[in-house]
Order: structure tokens, then sequence, then C-alpha cells
């Protein structure tokens, strides 16, 4: 279930996300797989140094380096091109919209390499390009749960089918929370860090409900009521009562568990007839946002008892 | 843990109403039961979460279950999937 998988984004889906023109299209150039979410800005390889010139990666010319190369003779600046486009690059785009000198044309004709072109500025593109590269590449998982927001805390609800993961979700979003996904998850491992959880296209917005059916969530709820995807910052583990099972009383640990690689918080809470789960979600989310803000009640209660403790012992 | 490869076979896949019939077999088991295709693996017991695979018809998946009755519930799905649906 956790195994990760390599994946790939294809260049045509880059290009339409960032609405890139095309100034030379190379063979099949929209199904070029792109596996790594490094850019290239090639000042180095243009100038002819290439130890670590990752062939992988998309390379961006900005303002810099198309200086650099107006400087060149005609004649440099065929070779220059020549060396870095004989390299299988998935790609060469350029910023500001900059006109790209007829040497490299030259070169990305000859070698059959995929020019492109943004009016936006060099930075802001290449971070931009680099975040959703990430987002594309990051390794994913489906679980099966409910995911909902929570007084702003992304919560997901984990338990064995029939312990009421539903039923307290619709209560919440009665309450003005939000759902992001039901039933099946998918989580992405972001390049940043975090875990973000959304619905798998099909099944966005939808709930199951045993007895109902399948309804639709921003129709009977408004639109309010759905998110499309929300960072996941706390397990919940909902599980039958058990009379003889030890419950965490103190919370003083806090618990974690972990997802691709990722450490969240996780707590386990039974589940019995008459017990207002959705409230105790409610409580839960509260309490893990208190925590992350530094305080712990368990933790301040033991302190309190220690300075008690310590002013009323017997000299 | 049991598991074993499928493709499924009838004419629209496993679409809303033969999704249903499949979650319903599934639900007469004990044990955990899951569909894998591709990168995701869904509780079989869960309409949404077998729709949300969008399997059509030769899709490549694989039963996994855990569980007492792990081997009946795969073999009483695979045998499902493989004979368009009918029982």
């Amino acid at each position: 279930m956790e195994e990760k998988k390599i994946k790939s984004v294809k260049l045509g889906e880059i290009i339409r996300e960032f609405d890139l023109e095309i100034l030379h299209k190379g063979t099949d150039y929209e199904n070029v797989p792109l596996w790594t979410l490094d850019v290239n800005r090639p000042g180095l390889p243009l100038s002819g140094f290439f130890e670590h010139f990752d062939t992988q990666r998309l390379l961006l010319m900005g303002l810099t380096e198309s200086s650099f190369v107006r400087d060149m003779t005609p004649e440099q600046r065929r070779e220059s091109f020549e060396r870095l486009l004989a390299y299988p690059v998935p790609g060469l785009i350029f910023t500001r919209g900059i006109d790209p000198t007829d040497e490299c044309m030259e070169m990305a004709r000859k070698y059959d390499r995929t020019v492109l072109r943004t009016q936006r500025q060099t930075s802001a593109f290449m971070s931009s390009l680099i975040t959703s590269l990430g987002n594309h590449l990051a390794p994913q998982i489906t679980r099966s749960g409910v995911m909902m927001e929570v007084h702003g805390e992304g919560v997901l609800l984990q338990g064995e089918s029939g312990v009421g993961k539903s039923e307290v979700a619709i209560e919440l979003l009665k309450r003005g929370h939000r759902l992001i996904a039901d039933d099946a998850v998918d989580i992405k491992a972001t390049s940043y860090g975090v875990l973000m959880a959304s619905a798998p296209v099909l099944i966005s917005q939808y709930m199951e409900l045993r007895g109902i059916g399948v309804i639709d969530v921003s129709q009977l709820f408004g639109m309010v009521a759905v998110k499309p995807k929300q960072q996941i910052e706390l397990v919940i583990h909902l599980e039958p009562w058990d009379d003889h099972a030890v419950y965490d009383r103190l919370g003083l640990e806090t618990h974690s568990e972990e997802l691709l690689g990722i450490q969240v918080p996780s707590i386990t809470i039974p589940v019995k007839p008459g017990r207002n789960l959705a409230s105790i979600v409610e409580v839960a989310a509260m309490n893990n946002r208190n925590r992350k803000l530094g305080h712990n009640a368990a933790l301040e209660l033991t302190e309190r008892m220690d300075r008690l403790f310590q002013e009323q012992q017997p000299e | 843990m049991y598991s074993q490869d499928a493709v499924v076979n009838n004419q629209v896949g496993l679409h809303a109403r033969p999704a249903t019939f499949f979650i319903q077999k599934a639900n007469e088991f004990k044990s955990s039961i899951w569909v894998e295709k591709d990168e995701r693996k869904v509780n079989a017991k869960s309409l949404l979460g077998v729709l949300s695979l969008g399997i059509v018809k030769g899709t490549p998946i694989k039963l996994i279950a855990d569980g007492p009755d792990e081997k009946q519930a795969v073999e009483a799905l695979y045998q499902m999937i493989s004979s368009d649906f009918t029982e």
C-alpha cells in the first residue's frame, strides 16, 4: 500500500498548464515525460561546462542567459547551442517573451528539441514551474476514509466500514465544516513535506449514505460545504467501544503515524451509541490546533500539579 | 492476506450498477477486502471507493483480502468479474 512508484508528467500537460507558446515542436513533444522537479538555467552549459549536467531537466533561458549568448559571435552561438541541444533535453523555455536567436532555432530543428516561451519573469515562472512539477511528481496513495476540514484543520477519519464515519461526516457538514473526500481519499506527499488530500475526480463532492444512496454534498449543503484539497493535519481512528480497552485519558503523549514517509498526529476515538462523535471530532481538531500553537492542556495540568505538590511537601 | 490479479471483462466495466453488485458481494465476507488499480487501492466494500477507480472493460486490477474468509472472498469476487456479473 505504501510502495512508491516513480512518476512522470507529460510535457504537454505543463505546456497547457502554463499556457506556453510553442516555438518549435520536437517529435511527439506532448508525450515527452518529465521525471524531475528540478529545472536548469543553462548559463554554465552554454559556456561549455557540462559537469553534473542533468539532461532530464527543463532548461530556462532568462534575461541573463539570453544576454550572454547575444554577446557571442554567430559561430560561437551555433557551437554553444549545438553542444547544449545535442543532449536529449526535454525542452528549452524562454522567459520574458524573449526571442530565441536563429542559431538556437537552427539547432533545435537539427536535434529535434522543443522550444517554448512564456511572457512571465524568470524567477517567478521558475518557482511556479517547480511547485507544479513537484505536485505532479509527488508520491501518491489512496486510502479509504473520510477527509474533512474541521475548524480549518484537515482531519482524516478512518475506521472499519460501518463504524459510522459517514454519519459523523454528515453531522460535521451540518455544523458548517467541509468535505474533501468520502470513501476514497487521494493522498500526496508534496515536496515541501506536507500531505495533501483530495478526492478522486470521479467521486468528488459525492458521499454515500447507507439507505439513501449517493448524495451530492455541494447541492444539498451548498458550495461552502466542499473543498477540493486540504492538508492532512490529524488522523482520527474511529473504533467500536471496547469495555476492556485502555483509552488515552490524559493525552500527555502525542501519537503519530506515518503516511508516505511523513508523520501526522493521530488519535483513536472509541465509538459508542449516544456519544456525540461530531462534537468530539470538533474538539479533537481544536485541541490539535491548540497543540500546534504550543499549548498542551495535559502537560500544563501535570505542571500545575507538580507545583502544588512541591509547595505542600513537608520540610 | 490473499490476493489475485484479475481483468474486468463485462461490457460496461465496473460502472455504477455492476459496482453495487460487486460491493454487495464483498460485504458478505468478514475479511477486509481491497481493489487495487495502478497506484490506487480502495476498500472493496465501499461504493464510492470502487467507483473512484473508474474501472472500464479490460482494466487489470488486483483483488486483495485479509481475514478469516480471505480466500473465499477473493475467489467469489474474481468469479463475479470474470463471468460478466451473472452469478
